[in-house]
């Protein structure tokens, strides 16, 4: 404790001595003349952050097992956080030099947070798309006698195995297959089911701006009380019911799930519609338009929806995030997607138990954190995403 | 260098970006002001005057950059100052009153607290010394209640007493320079009035060098001793305001004075038999329980202008709104070519909504931005006369001519790449679309400079005498009243205060109140406002006047 205030209080020194000499040696250029003291020590903090880092990573390649083991995963993150970068910094270079004028704008324009975005998205499409051809073995395929084998790398000496390189699960599954599988799976499902939500959501919420009145009561109030209730309690409650009634009715839990999640979330699709759309109607084209004598789906689909796609479309990348978290999530606690359909959530909750050997063997614990680290790379991806178009569509500069 | 120069701009250079480039918005412009001097800058809008106000505080707003140049302010340079020795004059020394006083007082706080922040901030006085400086200063720019006025909040005072409470806050620190940026741009004449002769006062009572920038000619005449006029970034001409009214010597600044000369010539009376296109009789209107229209009747005849004309406030537009039927009127009825019409728009038939158009004022909210050009005039040819393809686009040409635009320029692009006026243009020409009798322009050229509103107005005269078109003019300025009204309605509170020929109107015996609203429209002689205030006494001007009536 009295290390880490005497660090703070160095630190601070060191801050002022910086800003000091900066002064001195730029001969007062505006840059440190006008350097607040928060911001000089800002910069010190980052440094030593840095050094840090710099430091642990080098401690995470040690010979020594004991210590290598103790920053493996600091150094994963480091390592993955630069070959991110990299990769992400190429798909911009590439997406400026191919292409038409339009997307070549856009990639200069482009951070590179989007372009990591978009380039994960993207990937994460593909294996969506041709999960079947790329896996090596199919989700539900066991295969005799590799059970439990979860060291990735597929390095015997170090116990993996060559023909599965991301190891097998308790019952012999290709994980690796499992987590193809999953975003076809996970991330489908989610999309369908914010699709789902958008188009419940969107047109009653339009329908309230537009119409107003009682219908506007009645909608906003309805939304009100699904609001009200903690929407992961909800969703388990009726998830539970819904698996009573699937076998009765013959209809697959899935669908269930798809719609439950959808009604609940298309009430903060409403709300945002329903706000959107309250600002675009009070303007003088609308009443032009009224005055015309056009019809309601006229007003709705041609002079508000183009006007409230930018908040809209950014709304939809956050809420398929949230989609897709609830899906993993009762996935995990088991009323999600069914065994044996390979899902991220489901992974998680299957392979949790590895994640005590973290300590000692960080290997075999990554089996878990595979699947996590799927859904955690998406989320970020679609939120990078998410922020680079909202910024673009509320015409901010910088 | 004498030692009365307070801001001195040399050779300034300003560049926006946008688009990726850095573009030109001041190109080399000098500036020089004494202490005590107030000086008018005066362009239309893009002309970068704003900008350039902004930078003599050694300020520019974001995106933008001063890329050549040097600013004095009394003899310190302001674009190598420190932030400690900028933030020393800002606020203290260089004060800056904003358009919209509205948005630019906090809603949160009451007007003393954020009065007395200046001052507090910058050390020059105590808390409660500043609110007695406050309620003093509040005396001088006489507004009602000094007293008390500093402890409400800024919806609790109207438009024009917030405007003032903004130019006393700016005085808070008295202050050598203040930046006066469109002050009574957003007011009415009557309001306007009052505020002007306010600030002047207090500019002349304290000394204080002063650049307002307005678009307004004949309120720079009363304010600024010296003019500049700016041009896309390049100063036309600078000379003292006398020399500048009686003989400008640029194209340019003649041709902003000439605005004004503009007049159609007088139509024949009306016949006594004829039916009017529009008549509005004896209508009643309220929203919710608030009665806002009080018996209001008069015609309109064919290929004739009415004027309506009043304040903020006193009915036009929801006039306007009964014939439209968007507020059906609680008693009275609206005739259209003596056709009783129903009182609520969606009972109207198509053609009886065809009948009457209408033109807003912010082309800006009037053209949806995700649509083309093409697609927004096209919407009523193909609603209303069934007309598709071909045909469509042949109507669609020949009324984007009709409005003066090339059509094959046009068609494509959205409204956000269109200037003020041409989207004016283009609200006209979906009006026309629906080969309408009657339109209804409400206030269609007060948000746009000078030279362009007389380019709508000229047009909009000549589609009337080509179509024979029935307007009803709703407008708060008179000098635009005087140049394209047939005939002339006054209303004040939601009622009809006088009614007649634009002759009559304009020649006296008045009513007291359209003597009000024509007395206290600027005029371009420099005298005018002194004139009028030694005519009509201090506190008989504004809101004060209206109110005793």
């Amino acid at each position: 404790m009295i290390w880490f205030v005497a660090a703070l209080i160095g630190m601070g020194a060191v801050a002022w001595v910086f800003r000091f000499a900066g002064q001195a040696a730029t001969g007062n250029a505006p840059k440190f003349r006008d350097m607040p003291y928060g911001v000089a020590y800002g910069y010190v903090l980052g440094v030593v952050v840095l050094a840090w880092l710099a430091w642990a990573y080098m401690q995470g390649r040690s010979e020594d097992t004991a210590i290598a083991n103790k920053f493996f995963f600091l150094r994963i993150a480091i390592e993955g956080f630069i070959i991110f970068a990299i990769a992400a910094w190429v798909f911009r270079l590439f997406g400026r030099s191919v292409g038409t004028a339009g997307t070549k704008k856009l990639f200069r324009s482009m951070p590179l947070t989007a372009s990591f975005g978009i380039l994960t998205i993207l990937i994460y499409a593909i294996f969506a798309i041709f999960a079947g051809a790329i896996a090596p073995y199919g989700q539900e395929q066991i295969i005799p006698g590799v059970a439990a084998n979860v060291i990735p790398g597929g390095d015997p000496t170090l116990g993996g195995n060559p023909d599965f390189p991301l190891g097998t699960d308790q019952i012999g599954r290709d994980i690796l297959s499992r987590l193809i599988y999953g975003a076809q799976n996970t991330v489908g499902i989610a999309f369908a089911t914010t699709v789902l939500a958008f188009l419940l959501g969107g047109t009653l919420g339009f329908l309230a701006a537009t119409l107003g009145g009682w219908l506007d009561q009645l909608l906003s109030r309805a939304v009100d009380v699904l609001m009200a209730i903690p929407s992961l309690i909800f969703a388990l409650l009726l998830m539970t019911i819904a698996s009573v009634w699937a076998p009765q009715l013959g209809i697959p839990l899935t669908f269930f799930m798809v719609v439950i999640i959808a009604v609940i979330d298309s009430t903060r699709v409403y709300r945002l519609a329903r706000a959107v759309g309250q600002n675009i109607v009070v303007m003088d084209y609308i009443e032009a338009a009224k005055l015309r004598g056009e019809g309601l789906g006229y007003l709705v689909f041609k002079e508000i929806l183009p006007n409230a796609t930018a908040p809209l479309l950014a709304e939809f990348g956050l809420r398929f995030c949230f989609v897709f978290l609830t899906i993993a999530a009762l996935s995990f606690l088991g009323v999600g997607i069914q065994p044996p359909l390979a899902d991220w959530g489901t992974m998680v909750r299957d392979l949790g138990g590895f994640v005590n050997f973290a300590q000692f063997a960080p290997m075999a614990a990554t089996a878990p954190l595979l699947a996590a680290g799927a859904i955690a790379l998406l989320t970020v991806a679609v939120n990078f995403v998410v922020d680079w178009m909202l910024q673009k569509s509320s015409g901010l500069k910088e | 260098m004498s030692d009365d120069i307070l801001v001195k701009m040399r050779d300034v250079w300003l560049e926006g970006r946008s688009d990726e480039t850095w573009n030109p918005i001041i190109n080399g412009v000098d500036l020089t002001l004494k202490k005590g001097e107030v000086l008018g800058l005066i362009g239309e809008s893009g002309a970068g005057k704003s900008t350039l106000g902004l930078a003599a505080m050694g300020y520019t707003r974001d995106g933008v950059k001063i890329s050549k140049g040097t600013v004095e302010f009394d003899g310190i340079d302001l674009l190598t100052a420190s932030a400690a020795v900028k933030r020393e004059l800002l606020g203290k020394r260089i004060a800056y009153v904003a358009q919209s006083a509205a948005a630019s007082f906090n809603p949160a706080h009451k007007l003393m607290d954020q009065h007395v922040e200046g001052p507090v901030q910058h050390g020059v006085m105590g808390k409660g010394e500043s609110e007695e400086d406050g309620m003093e200063l509040y005396r001088k720019l006489r507004l009602p209640n000094p007293d008390q006025i500093g402890f409400r909040y800024p919806h609790q005072v109207s438009g024009g007493q917030l405007q003032r409470c903004m130019t006393a806050m700016a005085m808070s620190c008295r202050p050598d320079l203040i930046i006066f940026d469109e002050p009574t741009t957003a007011l009415d004449v009557t309001t306007q009035i009052e505020v002007l002769a306010s600030i002047r006062d207090i500019v002349e009572q304290f000394n204080t060098a002063a650049i307002y920038i307005t678009h307004d000619l004949a309120v720079v005449a009363q304010m600024a001793d010296t003019i500049k006029v700016l041009l896309k970034g390049d100063e036309v001409e600078t000379a003292d305001t006398r020399t500048m009214l009686s003989a400008p010597t640029q194209e340019y600044t003649k041709s902003l004075w000439a605005v004004r000369s503009f007049e159609r010539p007088l139509k024949p009376a009306v016949n006594a038999g004829s039916v009017p296109v529009v008549s509005v009789q004896n209508v009643d209107a309220a929203y919710g329980t608030v009665p806002v229209l009080h018996d209001v009747s008069f015609d309109l005849h064919e290929g004739r202008t009415v004027a309506v004309v009043g304040e903020s406030g006193s009915g036009k537009s929801t006039t306007a709104r009964c014939i439209t039927g968007l507020l059906p009127p609680t008693a009275g009825q609206i005739m259209v070519d003596g056709e009783v019409m129903p009182p609520d728009y969606r009972k109207r038939s198509k053609d009886q909504l065809r009948q009457v158009q209408m033109i807003y004022q912010m082309a800006d909210t009037a053209l949806n931005p995700r649509m083309s050009i093409g697609q927004i005039i096209a919407r009523p040819v193909e609603f209303y006369l069934g007309l598709k393809g071909a045909e469509k686009r042949k109507k669609v040409d020949a009324l984007l001519e009709q409005i003066e635009l090339e059509p094959s320029q046009y068609y494509h692009r959205l409204p956000s790449e269109l200037s003020g006026g041409q989207k004016q243009r283009i609200g006209i020409a979906r009006a026309l679309a629906a080969e309408p009798k009657f339109i209804i322009c409400d206030e269609v050229t007060s948000a746009l400079d000078q030279l362009v509103a007389e380019g709508i107005l000229r047009l909009l005269a000549r589609l009337q005498d080509e179509l024979s078109l029935t307007y009803m003019f709703i407008t708060h300025d008179l000098a635009t009243v005087r140049a394209i009204a047939d005939e002339v309605v006054v209303m004040k509170d939601g009622r009809v205060v006088e009614q007649g020929p634009k002759v009559e109107m304009f020649t006296p015996p008045h009513h007291a109140y359209t003597d009000l609203l024509l007395s206290s429209v600027p005029e371009m002689d420099p005298d005018w406002l002194t004139n009028l205030l030694t005519e009509r006494g201090v506190d008989n001007i504004g809101d004060a006047a209206v109110d005793k009536m």
